[in-house]
């Protein structure tokens, strides 16, 4: 008998609090929003930041409350797949989110997995905001790709129209490693260098992703005396290395990227040597960013330890989702009104001072608005920081 | 000409010493260590923890990254190859397990050390300039020299140390060394610490130099065994010999071929399927094993 009394008890006990916690996760419906990119292997910091940009905004939202979308009001989980940065795996973390019911996925990180996924997205309705530059993701037919940030093609040509008439650039080289990515970002800068009139004097010097020594890398190219070298699509683990190895061969003229860089990797990997170094950054420079980005900085280090500075382009990609959501609650579940919504949609960008909006564009780049509307900050690396070299806006 | 030679001795002494610890747990243990490279990455992370987060000097980083390291070998040794070795006569046995040994520690990295690229401080500043026929930084200098100070002692110890020497007898001939009175399960376990601390040492000895990341593992490992296929798998002089040729074919390919794009890899992979299928056993091994 006080056996069964003690089951009893330990039956209802544990009924009890499951249904508590039912009741706290039952709150608020649950919106699934879903991330199939890169955090594992080389590449694992561009996808993890953009999964961790996701969880602290997820958090902080839920800690608010939640988002309101309609009336009703949600809290906000993030369903995260790494796709190893291989294609297949990137597809199946696709079809994991369309099994889960998810519409708007983040990411992948890469060209060739962006590809991939399209097929797969187009047929089971899943919007997603890859970053990833070929322009054939975000032209007609086309429709479900939203480029989360700014193309080299876009960056490069105002970076390099910005040096040439602010530092009189005459010739430029390139160096990419050998892989999807940074070699179509590197023949889109050479295009774009070519057709603004400077002197390409070296572009077909290439290396491999896990080169451990750059200097004989680097040799050829320094030799052609460049005055801008461009680390084409540089991964932020191979910056420091070659920004080092191109300043030991005596390079001196400038060096940019049209990548987003850690301000503290380039520190600890080059130190000094990458003071003015030029890559494109988001929105958090002290005099660009907001108390709101501000915060977002502070619950991100405080979850992860450490910030890091992908982030500040990465934090984008979920507010427009919500934003938009927002806008027009029949997207939720829809999304041809998710489409819709995007051609007239404006919402003040509160990651930035000033009046900055969250819009959609990409209408010269691609001919219809597949592109989240983030400012085109171009930073430059000083002692350790990086300092704001000029913001422009791409359509 | 100049400065390619210096760089495949830079780049030779750095993979030489990654070999040696490589081929040493194969020719004790015939173990293929797929998690070589993944030893390597830690070694390069503890270094750098000892040095940028503890504020100690980089020597004690160093010494840090192969104790450490050679704890995790002796480790590894005991309670994962050794019972699997003892229970499994099948080879693939011990290549699965070294192989989900690198899955566990690239996750264990990336939980304790993160996602992002570290590095540390040069160690020396300033750069050699011989009339820009020879450019080199100082600090490659010294690590070049460190590295080829360290396999010269590792040679030593392997050649006249009581350990080294039953080190060897068991490489040679197991059962032999074994009615000698060598202990093997010691033996053993002692030089997989000693190959997983030579390769904790390279880590911690370049992370002044490449920094160190999550991904660095599987590619540094496939690097060394490609040096012990060359040189001849289980071969000390083997693995120095893939080592510094190795280096020079990637110096030479990276200068002689940077005009036709990065195939410096792809011609070093099809010139070794050829070699082999000539020299199976690599440069200095036996076709016996």
């Amino acid at each position: 008998m006080k056996k069964r009394t003690l089951l009893k008890t330990a039956m209802l006990s544990g009924v009890l609090s499951l249904a508590l916690t039912g009741v706290s996760f039952a709150a608020n419906p649950v919106l699934k929003i879903g991330f199939v990119g890169v955090t594992s292997g080389p590449a694992a910091a561009w996808g993890i930041s953009n999964q961790r940009s996701m969880e602290t905004s997820a958090d902080w939202i839920n800690e608010m409350g939640g988002v309101k979308i309609g009336d009703k009001t949600y809290n906000v989980e993030i369903v995260a797949f790494d796709d190893q940065k291989d294609p297949k795996r990137a597809i199946a973390g696709m079809e994991k989110m369309a099994q889960e019911g998810i519409h708007y996925v983040v990411g992948p990180n890469v060209d060739d997995g962006a590809a991939a996924v399209r097929p797969v997205a187009e047929q089971k309705g899943i919007m997603y905001f890859p970053y990833a530059f070929p322009k054939s993701l975000y032209v007609a037919p086309a429709s479900n790709a939203v480029l989360g940030m700014v193309a080299n093609y876009q960056s490069g040509p105002a970076i390099y129209e910005y040096l040439m008439k602010n530092n009189g650039i005459k010739k430029v080289a390139f160096v990419a490693a050998n892989e999807s990515d940074p070699l179509s970002q590197r023949d889109g800068g050479v295009e774009a260098a070519k057709a603004l009139g400077l002197n390409v004097v070296s572009s077909n010097v290439t290396y491999q992703v896990d080169t451990t020594d750059f200097t004989p890398v680097l040799l050829p190219v320094v030799k052609t005396q460049p005055d801008l070298l461009v680390l084409s699509g540089v991964s932020p683990a191979n910056a420091p290395q070659l920004i080092r190895s191109a300043r030991e061969l005596g390079f001196k003229g400038l060096i940019s990227t049209e990548t987003a860089q850690d301000a503290n990797v380039l520190k600890e990997g080059a130190a000094g040597l990458a003071n003015g170094f030029i890559s494109v950054g988001g929105a958090s420079t002290p005099d660009l960013a907001s108390d709101k980005m501000r915060e977002f900085v502070k619950r991100y280090t405080a979850k992860f330890g450490e910030y890091n500075d992908e982030s500040n382009t990465k934090v984008y990609a979920l507010e427009y989702i919500l934003e938009t959501l927002k806008a027009n609650p029949a997207a939720l579940t829809d999304v041809a009104q998710f489409k819709k919504t995007m051609d007239t949609f404006e919402a003040p960008n509160p990651y930035m001072v000033g009046d900055a909006k969250l819009k959609y564009v990409g209408s010269t780049s691609f001919g219809q608005k597949r592109q989240v509307s983030v400012p085109l900050v171009v930073n430059v690396y000083k002692d350790g920081k990086f300092e704001t070299l000029f913001v422009a806006q791409v359509d | 000409m100049e400065q390619i030679i210096v760089n495949g001795l830079y780049l030779g002494a750095q993979y030489a010493l990654i070999a040696l610890g490589l081929t040493l747990i194969f020719s004790l243990m015939n173990v293929l260590n797929f998690a070589h490279g993944q030893m390597y990455v830690l070694g390069g992370f503890v270094t750098y923890t000892v040095v940028a987060q503890f504020k100690m000097p980089f020597i004690v980083g160093l010494i840090a990254a192969a104790v450490i390291l050679a704890v995790v070998g002796a480790l590894v040794e005991k309670y994962l190859f050794a019972p699997v070795i003892k229970k499994s006569k099948r080879e693939e046995s011990t290549m699965l397990l070294a192989a989900g040994i690198a899955f566990l520690l690239d996750a264990i990295i990336l939980l304790v050390f993160g996602e992002k690229q570290r590095g540390l401080p040069k160690i020396i500043d300033g750069v050699f300039n011989w009339d820009f026929i020879i450019i080199m930084p100082y600090d490659r200098i010294v690590i070049g020299f460190v590295a080829i100070a360290m396999i010269v002692t590792f040679i030593l110890f392997m050649q006249y140390s009581r350990t080294g020497r039953a080190m060897r007898a068991l490489a040679q001939d197991k059962v032999a060394a074994t009615l000698m009175g060598v202990a093997v399960d010691r033996y053993s376990m002692i030089g997989f610490a000693l190959g997983a601390s030579l390769a904790g040492l390279v880590g911690g000895l370049l992370v002044s130099i490449t920094g160190i990341n999550l991904g660095m593992g599987g590619p540094a490992s496939i690097k060394a065994f490609i040096m012990i296929m060359i040189g001849g798998a289980g071969v000390i002089s083997g693995a120095i010999a893939g080592g510094f040729i190795l280096g020079m074919l990637e110096s030479v390919g990276l200068t002689v071929l940077a005009e036709y794009g990065d195939i410096t890899y792809l011609v070093i992979f099809a010139s070794l399927m050829v070699f082999l299928a000539l020299r199976p056993q690599g440069l200095m091994g036996k076709p016996w094993g």
